[in-house]
């Protein structure tokens, strides 16, 4: 079980930086939300892996779990569930004003809507 | 049994609470009155200026003072932790987001909604990273004030911006994933996330788990260079600071500060010089990383175009300086280091603040640097300009020369000091060169006056004075806040008073002599 959650993280983690270093928006949209998954599973990880324990108090429960990664993960999960979204809407506004979903600052510096 | 603390304590909360408090009231009730907007924020900025001022009060007593959210015993539960370090960077936030928040008053937070929210939200954000005593709690403090950095940055819309928004968010979004999973290696080798609790643990640690816990310790630093904009991780400054709006660039200074508190706390506490095997993990990489960041911010800031993108260089450089003394990790660079960090804050956020007025006030030349018709207010604006410039090169008689001389002696205990004399002395005279450039072309390269230009708008012009007297007033008040500082430095390097405070709080206050 450790083998296959240990390639899981990486494989994730690979394609996401893979596509994160895309030059389109899109890719490093998902590429970004990939490296989300792979850290949540890591930090689930990081608990220690075990299968049939209680993660808070049961009376007649042998060992427990660790409980706080699982409040990290959710929180974690929170928080990239809302960037993901800002960042889509962000993604797509810049492809609606610019036409062009380039992730890279090509437009010549001081040029159009450069003015605050 | 906890002690019962007294109503004065539960202040240590409030810089929190306040701004949340504001921002829910501003979004809800008053999102389409900006004139109420304004003076809700500006009275809500003001009482926190107070509330600093009480808590830096409190802090100067020398006490490390712990807040126990819900009274859960510190292992288990939230910690805040206010002392002299932390109460400092509230009274520096406090001071700036007043000015800023005048400067935006005067017209910048009608181009977009919801300016002063998203202000009081970063605010929020700012103020708990400063007093968060647990790591993942400075993970959700950072979240929360990048989330509302991304809206500020993002104020006032347009293409140009819309697209360096986009790199930001990336970047800090990539940053965020590295935090985590440097975050879950600490926790998987200690079992434990608060900061006081790491303090004791780390240097028990095994030798075999050793190497994880300083993978874990690295790829935090990674997140605290970024966001403290050391190279080679500080592509997303220039763009960022120069793409956004005036105040929204002068208050995010404070966000790079941000980086450099954490990289004080972090390493300087609980991977500090007492932490056995894993001592100042990061400290091999500041020095050689700072110097690099004072020479790219310096050849950058001689080869800019626009007097943006020259400020947020100089931002660079001053990130630069700062961590030279912050890398030496003892008391004398890190009292330098802090009284560098309150002035590079202050006049990097009044050139920001200038390039903005500059920028409305030349109009289709913008703010670059080529010969335009000259503007309305120049002599005045090129005084300002002038101020400021002396004060981020570092020339006497204002508070940079005294903090960069401070710096210059404390590097004296490195052994590549000449090296860093070099550098810092190498890189002023570049930036002297640089912004003396700047100047000619802005103020003096204007062709005749052809008609009655207006002048500046007044509250921007307040908000700049108000910022430049800052500055000559910490020039003034060297002697005692380098005294301060330097206290405020030795406790924050001394681990047992900070471990007592946080996790035996029946203990006698451990106060320093």
């Amino acid at each position: 079980m450790e083998l296959l959650l240990a390639a899981g993280i990486g494989i994730l983690t690979a394609v996401g930086l893979y596509l994160v270093f895309r030059a389109h928006t899109f890719p490093v949209i998902l590429g970004l939300t990939f490296l989300s998954y792979a850290v949540n599973l890591f930090l689930f990880a990081m608990g220690r892996l075990a299968i049939d324990r209680p993660p808070v108090i049961v009376p007649d429960a042998a060992a427990y779990t660790d409980p706080l990664p699982q409040a990290l993960v959710l929180t974690a999960i929170v928080i990239s569930f809302g960037m993901t979204a800002l960042i889509v809407v962000l993604a797509l506004r810049g492809f609606l004003e610019t036409g062009s979903d380039s992730s890279h600052l090509d437009a010549p510096r001081g040029g159009k809507g450069d003015a605050s | 049994m906890t002690p019962a603390i007294s109503a004065l304590d539960h202040a240590i909360i409030l810089p929190v609470l306040l701004p949340a408090l504001t921002a829910a009231f501003l979004v809800l009730a008053l999102r389409h009155h900006l004139r109420r907007e304004r003076i809700v924020s500006l009275a809500a900025t003001g009482l926190l200026l107070a509330l600093a001022i009480v808590l830096f009060a409190l802090a100067s007593d020398g006490t490390v003072r712990a807040y126990r959210l819900g009274d859960w015993p510190a292992p288990y539960g939230i910690t805040l932790v206010l002392d002299r370090l932390s109460a400092t960077m509230l009274l520096l936030t406090a001071v700036l987001a007043g000015c800023v928040l005048i400067y935006a008053a005067g017209g910048v937070d009608g181009r977009g909604r919801h300016f002063h929210p998203l202000f009081q939200f970063q605010l929020m954000g700012i103020n708990g990273a400063f007093l968060t005593g647990d790591v993942f709690n400075l993970f959700v403090f950072f979240e929360v004030m990048l989330i509302a950095s991304y809206g500020l940055m993002l104020h006032g819309g347009g293409p140009g911006r819309l697209k360096a928004g986009f790199q930001y968010v990336a970047i800090n979004l990539l940053a965020s994933a590295v935090f985590l999973v440097g975050v879950g290696l600490i926790y998987a080798v200690t079992g434990t996330l608060n900061m006081a609790d790491l303090a004791v643990k780390v240097p028990q640690v095994a030798p075999a788990d050793a190497a994880l816990l300083k993978t874990g310790a690295l790829l935090l630093f990674l997140v605290f260079a970024t966001k403290a904009a050391l190279v080679p991780l500080h592509w997303w400054l220039p763009a960022t600071y120069a793409g956004t709006s005036a105040p929204a660039a002068a208050l995010f200074m404070i966000m790079t500060k941000v980086g450099a508190y954490a990289i004080i706390r972090v390493y300087g506490l609980v991977f500090g010089a007492g932490a056995g095997p894993l001592a100042l993990a990061a400290a091999p990489f500041v020095m050689p990383a700072a110097l690099a960041t004072l020479v790219v911010g310096t050849i950058g800031l001689v080869g800019s175009r626009k007097l943006r993108d020259l400020s947020a260089f100089a931002v660079i450089a001053s990130m630069g300086t700062l961590l030279i003394a912050v890398g030496l990790f003892d008391v004398e660079g890190l009292s330098a280091g802090l009284y560098y960090l309150v002035h590079s804050t202050l006049a990097g956020a009044a050139l920001f603040l200038i390039a903005g007025i500059v920028q409305e006030q030349r109009g289709a030349a913008s703010d670059r640097l080529i010969p335009a018709p000259a503007m309305g207010g120049e002599t005045l604006l090129g005084g300002l300009f002038f101020l400021a410039a002396i004060a981020l090169v570092g020339l006497p008689p204002l508070s940079g020369f005294i903090g960069k001389v401070m710096i210059l002696q404390a590097v004296r205990t490195c052994a590549i000091w000449p090296w860093i004399w070099a550098a810092i002395l190498g890189a002023s005279l570049l930036m002297t060169f640089g912004f003396a450039r700047a100047g000619s072309v802005l103020f003096w390269a204007s062709g005749p006056v052809s008609e009655r230009k207006p002048l500046p708008a007044l509250p921007g012009l307040a908000a700049v004075v108000l910022l430049l007297a800052a500055i000559v007033g910490w020039a003034l008040a060297a002697g005692p806040a380098t005294q301060a500082l330097s206290l405020a430095a030795r406790q924050a390097l001394d681990r047992n008073s900070y471990i007592e405070a946080v996790l035996l709080p029946g203990a006698p206050a451990a106060s320093e002599k």
